[in-house]
């Protein structure tokens, strides 16, 4: 097991909320390697969503490493996380998070955009991102247009597009019905055919059990890490 | 704060930059109505700031070329009628004759004792109807020197102005202003002919040109049209024919003046010299005239005069026009603040999709900059509409230097700088995980 993509290591973070020092995790360690399909689990304040930022780059730990491919991206500057959420890492949002004034393919096209790649080259990824979802007739309509589902695939197709180490998914079927929920699980599956590196973060077991590793967390530690 | 803004702008290349752009005029065409609703602010202040500085600058103008026309190294004197309690104290004499003004005398003392004086300019103005046969001009006739046009920055048009042996020989020869000319000679050129003043018959020797000054309002003219209407001829002739005595008789009145000379025109060497030159004239001229029955005039204190108003002027409408695009800053202030906290929600899915805290300040920056810069294209535009529009209703003479559209247009693209930083920093500011949680 070398070389994993991710690797906490005694990760611990807390919060001040005035006088009250709140412990949201404590000393979590794991290792993710590529191509795993893995969901966190956990009641609600277990620290699941603490545990997200962290993975995601948009919060930094109070103590502990947290290694990105190799990299320690703990300590971090605001800069450097930017360019790291940037190229390692692909974001699908509960509630989509579509920029509601552009178009699919313009979504699509967002990371491209901070990469600084040329415009034809990001039109022709994410083009071909929208086909994947099965989106490519549907690229020039504003998110507002499109179903919950759609709208979901579009948020993976722009996961995809900046080609990252990890996707991360943050109940990315909580606002689905259960048809398109399942629709959009079965894409996931096809991801991981595919060898992509996926965390679910989620409470809804359905989803949850589709993943091959499931770690479930209490009160800011692992509770256990199941491999399927 | 302008140095930081320049290092962001800095650390976001140029393809980056141009999308900017690109998205700011997007998200901006998005709300048309606020956009344009937030720029009339702009627009109206750098409107201003052009039509006021235009209408200023015509005015100051007119009245510049006014006064350069009396010639700025000349210092002039015109005789007064004294005021009515000098004229009191005068009765001892028991003369109907009302003796007053500038004298021979003054001329050969200003001559003598001030120097730098090159030449001194004698005239005697005459009230009196001008004749081609039947036609007839409510004049002034003007009895001078040779070189009157010379001093007085005017030049003849037609024909010739007289000469020393015209003044020699007191011929009866006279030169007409170019105002009359339409008046006595609607058809035929006047060089040559005949005009009658009183009970004297002149030759036309040649025509002035239209003044500058007095060229660009027609209107002025023709509302005090006997004001600029001249009639030159040789003050030896003039003095010959009219003597140092002017009657004039009205309904029931009768008058009598005696006056030498109408007004003198003192051309001083330097220019630096002319207020000396001016106090000297002046205190010669106290202590040898009891009433004050003379005027000075100073152009060039007139022109430094009105230069003072103008800087002035342009205070006054330069604080006003700052204070209206202060005012239009803050209106764009106000809808920025608003709108970064209207997009919350995109800053943190922009700032978890790569973006930097730069990224997004030049996002919302790029944003005020088009509408400050948009609302500065459409003010220079109303703003050199305006004073034509003013200049064509109202006749007056609007001057719009080229600079002012440039100083309005920068000072707007700084304003939108200075009003947007604020916004574009808290939108930036804002931590990533609380924007995306924000409703």
């Amino acid at each position: 097991m070398s070389n994993p993509i991710v690797h906490f290591e005694n990760v611990r973070k807390t919060y001040q909320m005035g006088p009250v020092t709140v412990e949201a995790l404590r000393g979590v360690t794991f290792e993710i390697q590529a191509g795993e399909y893995i969901s966190i689990m956990g009641p609600s304040g277990c620290g699941k969503s603490t545990m997200l930022n962290l993975l995601g780059c948009l919060d930094r730990p109070s103590s502990g490493h947290y290694r990105l491919g190799g990299e320690d991206v703990s300590q971090m500057n605001d800069d450097a996380l930017s360019a790291v959420r940037g190229a390692r890492l692909g974001f699908v949002f509960q509630s989509y998070n579509l920029i509601q004034q552009l178009t699919v393919v313009e979504n699509i096209e967002i990371p491209l955009y901070y990469q600084d790649r040329p415009e034809q080259q990001s039109r022709d990824m994410a083009h071909r991102m929208a086909a994947r979802v099965g989106l490519e007739q549907r690229l020039e309509h504003k998110p507002f247009e499109l179903s919950g589902g759609q709208q979901q695939r579009v948020a993976i197709a722009r996961a995809l597009v900046n080609e990252p180490l990890v996707i991360l998914a943050d109940e990315p079927t909580g606002n689905l019905d259960s048809t398109s929920g399942t629709e959009i699980m079965k894409l996931f599956d096809e991801l991981h055919e595919q060898g992509k590196t996926l965390i679910l973060v989620t409470h809804d077991p359905t989803v949850g059990q589709r993943a091959r590793r499931t770690i479930r967390l209490r009160d800011g530690q692992i509770e256990s890490d199941v491999r399927r | 704060m302008t140095s930081a803004s320049i290092s962001v702008i800095s650390g976001v290349t140029g393809t980056r930059l141009k999308r900017a752009v690109r998205l700011g005029f997007k998200s901006l065409w998005l709300h048309r109505l606020r956009s344009l609703l937030t720029m009339l602010g702009i627009v109206f202040g750098v409107c201003s700031v052009i039509a006021m500085l235009a209408i200023g600058e015509g005015a100051s103008f007119e009245a510049q070329e006014k006064i350069k026309s009396l010639g700025s190294q000349n210092i002039i004197l015109r005789s007064t009628k004294p005021p009515e309690e000098q004229k009191v104290t005068d009765k001892g004499s028991q003369s109907y004759v009302l003796e007053y003004g500038i004298t021979y005398t003054d001329i050969k003392r200003i001559r003598a004792t001030i120097p730098g004086v090159t030449v001194v300019m004698p005239a005697r103005n005459i009230r009196e109807y001008a004749w081609n046969i039947s036609r007839r001009v409510d004049c002034e006739v003007i009895g001078t020197v040779p070189w009157y046009p010379a001093m007085r920055n005017q030049r003849v048009a037609s024909g010739r102005f007289f000469t020393d042996a015209d003044m020699d020989s007191c011929s009866s020869v006279c030169v007409l202003g170019a105002e009359m000319v339409p008046a006595l000679f609607p058809i035929e050129s006047p060089l040559g002919k005949h005009v009658r003043v009183g009970g004297n018959y002149y030759t036309v020797i040649g025509v002035m040109e239209r003044s500058a000054a007095l060229a660009n309002n027609d209107t002025v003219i023709d509302a005090n049209k006997s004001v600029a209407q001249h009639l030159f001829i040789p003050l030896e002739t003039a003095r010959l024919r009219y003597g140092d005595v002017l009657m004039r008789r009205r309904a029931g009145t009768f008058e009598a003046e005696k006056i030498q000379l109408h007004e003198i025109t003192v051309k001083v060497d330097s220019l630096e010299a002319v207020t000396q030159v001016a106090e000297a004239i002046k205190t010669l001229m106290e202590r040898n005239h009891k009433k004050t029955d003379y005027e000075i005039v100073v152009p060039l204190e007139l022109l430094r005069r009105a230069e003072e108003t103008k800087r002035i002027f342009n205070i006054v409408l330069g604080s006003i026009a700052a204070i209206s695009l202060l005012v239009g800053g803050i209106g764009i202030m106000n809808i920025m603040l608003a709108s970064v906290t209207e997009r919350t929600r995109e800053i943190g899915i922009r700032r978890a999709l790569g973006a930097r805290r730069r990224d997004i300040i030049v996002q919302f920056l790029v944003e005020t900059v088009i509408l400050s810069g948009a609302g500065g294209i459409l003010g220079v535009l109303l703003g050199v509409v305006i004073p034509f529009i003013v200049s064509q209703a109202a006749g007056m003479k609007t001057i719009i230097t080229f600079w002012s559209p440039f100083l309005a247009f920068t000072i707007s693209g700084l304003v939108g700088v200075v009003f947007g930083i604020y916004p574009a920093l808290r939108a930036a500011k804002m931590d990533p995980v609380e924007a995306l949680r924000h409703e």
